[in-house]
């Protein structure tokens, strides 16, 4: 798994991350996976969804999610974008950040692009939320640029961090990491 | 929305230490409004998602005073309901 590019978020905040912009991201891996660890400025919940775009399509995602936090039974539901995971929030304690992975695998077929994405973030024992999705688009273009943002705050806060890496197929089809 | 909101965009053609490769842009106002939109649906789904989640917790706990009611222990409901 190689990095391609780290961004970590300034003063100010930023209400999305665009990888790629202009159709950059290089097509000579075999799956990308995005590391997420982030707070959002949304007030009314401990938790922000993050969603993904490709390539500046913003219809076509799907995703299915199973949900726990901490107590209870774990719910499951599904939405109408593609999920990256999920944040922690303003409504959370100073300084907690959520973490997230989002995992692409194939970006450059000719195929619907699925993508799969696991986040935790917790709030100092008030609350732990763990988070699950399977997410598809039925665009079928390779993906040159990926767009993520959080679903419901206006803007990731500073130092709000996102790493691309690409992920290569071994010539024996096995996974080499470099 | 009437703050000024910027996104961060990587330029991965450029190089590697290239001033030019991330850069910090504000949004256009067309940029601005979908985002309100994408906000206000995201916002629904929540409340959605937490209505139905609230609904079952009622039913559930409802159910289980019910099972209680004809007779069964606590143990005995909790593992039918769960």
């Amino acid at each position: 798994m190689k990095l391609i590019q780290t961004v970590t978020v300034g003063s100010g905040g930023a209400s999305s991350i665009e990888f790629g912009a202009g159709g950059t991201i290089p097509q000579t891996y075999t799956d990308l996976v995005i590391l997420i660890s982030a707070r959002s400025n949304r007030t009314n919940a401990p938790i922000d969804t993050i969603r993904a775009r490709f390539n500046g399509v913003t219809t076509g995602y799907t995703y299915r999610a199973v949900e726990g936090t901490g107590s209870g039974t774990p719910s499951s539901f599904t939405s109408t974008s593609f999920n990256a995971g999920i944040a922690a929030t303003d409504n959370c304690t100073a300084g907690i950040f959520g973490n997230a992975q989002l995992y692409i695998p194939n970006y450059t077929s000719s195929l619907t692009k699925s993508g799969s994405a696991e986040g935790l973030s917790e709030n100092n024992s008030a609350s732990a939320n763990q988070f699950m999705t399977a997410s598809l688009s039925t665009a079928t273009a390779a993906i040159t640029s990926i767009v993520i943002a959080p679903e419901t705050g206006t803007l990731f806060n500073q130092y709000s961090t996102a790493s691309l890496y690409g992920v290569t197929k071994g010539s024996s089809g096995g996974v080499v990491v470099s | 929305m009437s703050e000024i909101l910027t996104k961060l965009v990587v330029d991965l053609s450029k190089p590697e230490g290239d001033p030019d490769r991330v850069k910090s842009i504000p949004l256009t106002p067309e940029e601005l409004a979908e985002k309100e939109q994408e906000r206000i649906l995201a916002e629904a789904q929540w409340a959605a998602r937490e209505a139905e989640e609230t609904a079952k917790a009622e039913a559930k706990a409802s159910g289980i005073a019910k099972l209680l009611a004809l007779g069964l222990t606590e143990a005995e409901a909790q593992a039918l309901v769960n």
